[in-house]
């Protein structure tokens, strides 16, 4: 596209020659590397699914199987670290196909000159938040570079899980008349990780959501029939949304005043200029469920720590397939479409 | 939320369609003229709320968008340069010159920072003394108090590492272009809510009778945007031509005269060129002759980097409300905001990146 283009016009309208930050923004960037650059190199029909975790036949058993990296900074933040956040992380991902999480693997890159109580901490962080999860840490590696040549720490876990006999939970089976049920508010994790990294003056602190999601998912299958699971995370709910219908071939429409949003989070994007649409969460899933179960799985979540202020957002639909709508709260609609990049603060 | 869920309610958005539709008796064109407005507006899908009498065009006010190219390639310049932390509001980064953007320059090792403001820069400036700090100054009149006040406080703190890349445009010879134009369609229009807080309105008075064209100083929300189209709509019907403010929870007639103080302090009036339109006479500020130093494109000589516009895009014709995003045949496909071929696509706050963002590339054209 656009490559005839580019020698008329001395704007840049082609790809770019060196990684971005935008790859890293599990927008549309971040899509294109990976479908035009690991895809074709490492293609296999458990990665073309492009679900956050790959479910594998293994002697009888389905196994449930991700992998994950963090690379946050600040490494501590209102609501928790990069080590909380490294198990939540693949326990959600695996948990999102229904699986009960079982073990993991933590591997760390160090910077050199990295304070060893800091270190301590987030391991301790991270023994505590898998010890409440019931996943076990069973290997692991550690390696250390140059100053300057990493950014502190970075962990990557693997998790593998059980899915149990029945479940078929995959973006691709949300199908028209499903009800989208959103566990919670969104953009408390990004916008706590950005006030805290900006250091931006908010009256109140925001404190990131992260948590394990699985007992959470538990209680909605003992509850009824769910069709698709993601979290949130980068790129937020928007994204998520994009991606099931995407996957389902389907239709979305959520409304705007059904979403719940905490008042300083709110307030945060509004002086930035941010849509909380987009921004990242790390202990909120959404789920599209048949209609007839749809109150017995929301009664379910309310009645879980995590998903306590779960609301029924929107419905899947057999119109306008691979498009989200969002019906504004003046009674308008706009379509939600894949962010190119990270959202940045505005001028005005 | 106090102060915002008043200005999204729909029921009071309902009753301001419904009184809009009663008043209006034949087809008018109006133009906000903020980047903000048009953001709100496709943003609530207002726009499509509106009886087909009534058509919104959008207007110039989106400092990303106007500012030339030639004016991003001297920013670039800049920050290419070793040792320079270069200063920018977030959106700037990404807006592409002749070859790449800030982002690319940061990717390659350049010291490049966002800020949230200007003053930001002089911490930055205190803390690197050995380093030359750049700010690069884009905006209308709303963020030209707070750059005036960085480079006085610089002056006052005896820094000599802080400079300001000034790109500062004007909103009244824009409208002034807009209106003198012959292919012009616009009728009425929705005065700038920000700009006017600090500028007031008084500007306005003389392009309203000149033109005979009402004009109505307009907030950002849903409803301040409907009130005052409905504000412009009753002036067209009665043949009227006045200023009306809107915005009165922000604007007076004076607006903030401290912060026009110190704008004349530190800043005069030039000429300047905008971005898919070319030079408009006296839109614009610079430094004034006593803040030299201060100046970025004199200390870095910059001043021989020159640019020329792709020829392809129609974001001049958009910028002055003769054409809307879908009427150009590279919108959504060659043009995204990923790929922008000009000045509307690049920032949010562009009318085409805002149509592109709210997903209108893929819907059937809207009016």
């Amino acid at each position: 596209m656009g490559k005839e283009f580019a020698l008329a016009c001395p704007l840049p309208v082609t790809g770019r020659k060196t990684i971005v930050l935008g790859h890293g923004s599990g927008g549309r960037l971040t899509a294109q590397l990976v479908r035009d650059l690991f895809l074709p190199a490492f293609d296999n029909e458990f990665l073309r699914k492009l679900d956050d975790q790959a479910v594998l036949k293994l002697g009888g058993a389905r196994i449930a199987f991700t992998t994950d990296s963090f690379v946050v900074t600040p490494l501590f933040f209102p609501g928790g670290d990069i080590g909380k956040l490294a198990v939540h992380g693949t326990v959600n991902d695996l948990a999102m196909s229904g699986a009960r999480p079982l073990y993991l693997s933590a591997a760390f890159i160090m910077e050199e000159g990295l304070p060893l109580d800091e270190l301590a901490r987030i391991t301790a962080s991270m023994a505590e938040a898998a010890k409440a999860a019931g996943v076990a840490i069973v290997t692991g590696d550690t390696k250390v570079v140059n100053k300057g040549s990493a950014d502190k720490l970075f962990i990557t876990t693997t998790g593998i899980g059980l899915v149990p006999d029945g479940v078929a939970i995959s973006a691709s089976n949300a199908r028209p008349g499903d009800q989208v049920i959103l566990s919670g508010t969104i953009g408390d994790h990004g916008m706590a990780v950005f006030s805290r990294r900006e250091n931006l003056e908010l009256e109140s602190t925001i404190e990131s959501d992260t948590a394990p999601l699985h007992a959470l998912v538990q209680a909605m299958l003992a509850a009824g029939e769910i069709h698709a699971l993601r979290d949130p995370t980068r790129g937020g709910l928007a994204t998520s949304l994009c991606e099931i219908a995407g996957s389902a071939g389907i239709g979305v429409e959520i409304h705007a005043r059904r979403i719940p949003v905490r008042q300083p989070v709110r307030a945060a994007c509004e002086i930035l200029g941010m849509d909380p649409l987009f921004v990242a969460n790390e202990g909120k899933l959404v789920a599209f469920v048949a209609p007839a179960a749809a109150d017995a799985v929301l009664a379910a979540m309310r009645a879980t720590t995590e998903g306590r202020d779960a609301a029924i957002v929107g419905e899947a639909v057999g119109a306008h397939p691979g498009m989200v709508l969002l019906k504004t709260e003046i009674g308008g609609s706009r379509i939600l479409d894949l962010p190119f990049n990270e959202q940045l603060p505005r001028i005005c | 939320m106090k102060y915002l869920d008043e200005y999204r309610d729909e029921r009071v958005s309902t009753a301001l369609l419904d009184e809009i539709r009663r008043t209006v008796t034949r087809p008018w064109t109006l133009m906000e003229v903020c980047g903000g407005q048009t953001h709100s507006i496709v943003r609530y899908g207002l726009d499509q709320l509106l009886p087909a009498e009534v058509e919104l065009v959008h207007g110039p006010g989106c400092p990303v968008c106007v500012t030339p190219l030639e004016m991003i390639d001297r920013a670039h310049a800049i920050a290419r340069r070793a040792g320079v932390i270069f200063c920018s509001f977030g959106d700037m980064l990404r807006v592409p010159g002749s070859q790449g953007d800030l982002f690319q320059i940061k990717a390659e090792g350049g010291d490049v920072r966002i800020v949230y403001s200007p003053l930001d820069c002089l911490k930055l400036a205190r803390a690197h003394p050995e380093r030359p700090v750049v700010f690069f100054a884009v905006g209308f009149e709303t963020t030209a108090p707070a750059n005036a006040m960085a480079v006085w406080q610089a002056r006052a703190q005896g820094l000599a590492n802080f400079s300001l890349l000034v790109s500062h445009v004007l909103v009244p010879p824009a409208i002034a272009a807009i209106l003198e134009s012959p292919s012009n369609r616009v009728q009425a229009f929705l005065g700038p809510g920000h700009v006017c807080a600090v500028m007031g309105w008084s500007e306005y008075e003389p392009l309203a009778e000149r033109y005979r064209v009402p004009m109505v100083i307009t907030g950002f929300e849903p409803v301040d945007l409907l009130e005052g189209i409905l504000m412009a709509a009753r002036q067209l019907e009665q043949g009227r031509a006045t200023v009306e403010n809107q915005y009165a929870r922000a604007v007076t007639r004076e607006g903030n005269v401290e912060a026009r103080k110190t704008i004349g302090r530190v800043f005069e009036v030039c000429d300047r060129a905008w971005r898919g339109i070319g030079v408009i006479p006296r839109s614009g500020y610079r430094l004034r002759p006593e803040f030299a130093e201060y100046d970025a494109e004199r200390i870095f000589d910059v001043r021989s980097v020159h640019a020329a516009e792709p020829a392809v895009c129609i974001s001049g014709q958009v910028l002055q409300g003769h054409k809307k995003p879908h009427d150009c045949p590279a919108f959504g496909t060659q043009c995204t905001p990923q790929t922008p071929l000009g000045a509307t696509m690049v920032s949010a706050e562009g009318a085409c990146a805002a149509y592109y963002n709210c997903g209108r590339h893929m819907a059937p054209a809207s009016r």
